[in-house]
């Protein structure tokens, strides 16, 4: 069965507190705390971008996988902020693991579910048997426009999935999507900073295709929520995540490990992929998951997943998602400007 | 530029040096001729661990035209575990916390930018190991 051969993540060091944000435009914290459920957010280095990301999470899910790079047969990376308008990232992360030449790779964007776009198109590709091994990665380093509600989760970091057939350290029971034409939150070409529809984006955008998504996947397997120990949902903060999967009927003892926008924010194409990273570190193997990503305009992709017992060989292989939740510096609001390249010069 | 940075590429994002096989001295970047052996150098390409022990730094405080956005930061030898050295900046470290024999890894970062419309260029940086 088709599965998660090696995964790896990686967090950006720096973190910046809502406070210090909400101090230079005169807002109140802890409205904005209480409001969103996130309290500090992840920070790129200056030197750090998409690609870079994606190398650091591909690398970590090679030590995992331990395969050779030259068998990867094709590379996704799925993303909002693409280094280059026109150029693929994937080419630069297939150098950087010496996975070329001979393969596939594309860039895919699809706001905040790119990554996990990119993990079905890997699943479809080795289930017929064309390629041995597929990687996939959801990575950002979202920007939002300064004073912008979405300045205080917007964030960077990453996670990467090889997939393939044989030594899986989880399998896919099944996946489920559910897309429609919503324009709850976009970028137009050029424009550095997104714009969004502010309350729209919650009912018929989020909630709507989660919860279908979720629904339509758990009828499809004949499921209900208590047969899984983990959930992960997409979380542009922490308040959407929290009330989506009590809606569905989960419990805190499933939902809280996937959830990590309190504490990094949103890594947007990341934040379903590093959600069930945290949760692949706690397994020990018969662990059942079911992980629903989110991207605006808008469509959820949704994977039922059984963990084996060979998480117990290969978690220890790299660093965990908690090292990187743990390893931080704080940064305040001029060192965040220039990192972010907001002061235009 | 491009193609002088293209060339590149194997070798700075995949840190690929030499080892002469006669005298099983590794050098990085890869060179011709072994200078201990000369006319019977035997080179082989090697991938590089990319770890290694600060040799020596120095904090960079007046940065040239291209770097000049991340000063004050710290340009190291590295020592490698393969017995190459060479020369990288350090990242996620402050100057203060660099020191000489520091563990270090390599990590792939980007190094510069040819104007906010050029091409971008990736390569080896240093961190410490922390775990
Ligand atoms: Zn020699």
């Amino acid at each position: 069965m088709v599965g998660i051969v090696g995964y790896g993540a990686y967090i950006p060091k720096y973190r910046i507190k809502v406070e210090e944000i909400a101090r230079v435009w005169n807002k109140d914290p802890n409205a904005i705390k209480n409001g969103l459920l996130v309290y500090e957010k992840s920070v790129p280095s200056l030197d750090e971008d998409t690609a870079t990301i994606a190398v650091e999470a591909s690398k970590n899910a090679l030590k995992r996988a331990n395969i050779d790079p030259k068998d990867i047969g094709a590379v996704y990376v799925g993303s909002e902020s693409h280094p280059y308008a026109v150029k693929p990232t994937a080419t630069i992360v297939a150098e950087a693991i010496d996975a070329t030449p001979e393969l596939t790779a594309a860039d895919l964007e699809f706001a905040c579910k790119a990554g996990t776009a990119g993990i079905q198109m890997c699943m479809g590709l080795v289930e017929s048997g064309l390629i041995k091994y597929g990687l996939a990665i959801g990575a950002d380093t979202a920007q939002g426009a300064p004073g912008d509600a979405l300045e205080y989760t917007a964030a960077a970091g990453g996670a990467a999935y090889i997939i393939g057939k044989s030594d899986v350290i989880a399998e896919f029971n099944g996946t489920y999507s559910y897309t429609t034409d919503t324009p709850d939150f976009w970028r137009r070409e050029g424009k550095p900073y997104p714009r969004h529809g502010g309350r729209f984006t919650g009912e018929p955008a989020y909630f709507k295709h989660v919860i279908n998504a979720a629904k339509g996947l758990m009828e499809k397997m004949g499921t209900k929520p208590e047969d899984y120990d983990y959930c992960v949902f997409h979380q542009p903060n922490g308040k959407f995540y929290i009330r989506v999967a009590k809606i569905l009927g989960f419990k805190e003892e499933q939902y809280k490990v996937g959830l990590l926008t309190p504490y990094i924010g949103n890594t947007y194409s990341g934040a379903v992929p590093l959600g069930l990273s945290n949760i692949l570190d706690n397994c020990d193997g018969g662990e059942r998951i079911l992980a629903v990503s989110y991207g605006s305009g808008a469509g959820s992709d949704a994977f039922d997943i059984t963990v084996t017992d060979r998480i117990n060989k290969v978690k220890d292989k790299a660093p965990k998602t908690a090292y990187y939740l743990e390893r931080k510096e704080y940064i305040d609001y001029a060192i965040y400007a220039k990192f972010r390249r907001k002061i235009k010069m | 530029m491009v193609v002088r940075s293209w060339r590149h590429i194997k070798e700075r994002y995949n840190l690929i040096g030499v080892i002469c096989k006669n005298c099983g001295t590794v050098y990085f970047p890869p060179r011709e001729i072994c200078p201990k052996c000369r006319r019977k150098t035997k080179f082989e390409e090697i991938k590089l661990s990319g770890r290694g022990k600060v040799y020596t730094y120095s904090v960079v405080h007046v940065a040239p035209k291209d770097f000049e956005k991340q000063a004050p930061y710290v340009i190291a030898i590295i020592e490698l575990e393969e017995g190459a050295k060479i020369t990288g900046q350090i990242v996620d470290c402050k100057p203060e916390d660099v020191y000489i024999g520091m563990p270090v890894e390599a990590v792939f970062r980007r190094i510069k930018e040819d104007g906010d419309d050029g091409v971008i260029t990736y390569g080896y940086k240093f961190r410490p190991i922390e775990n």
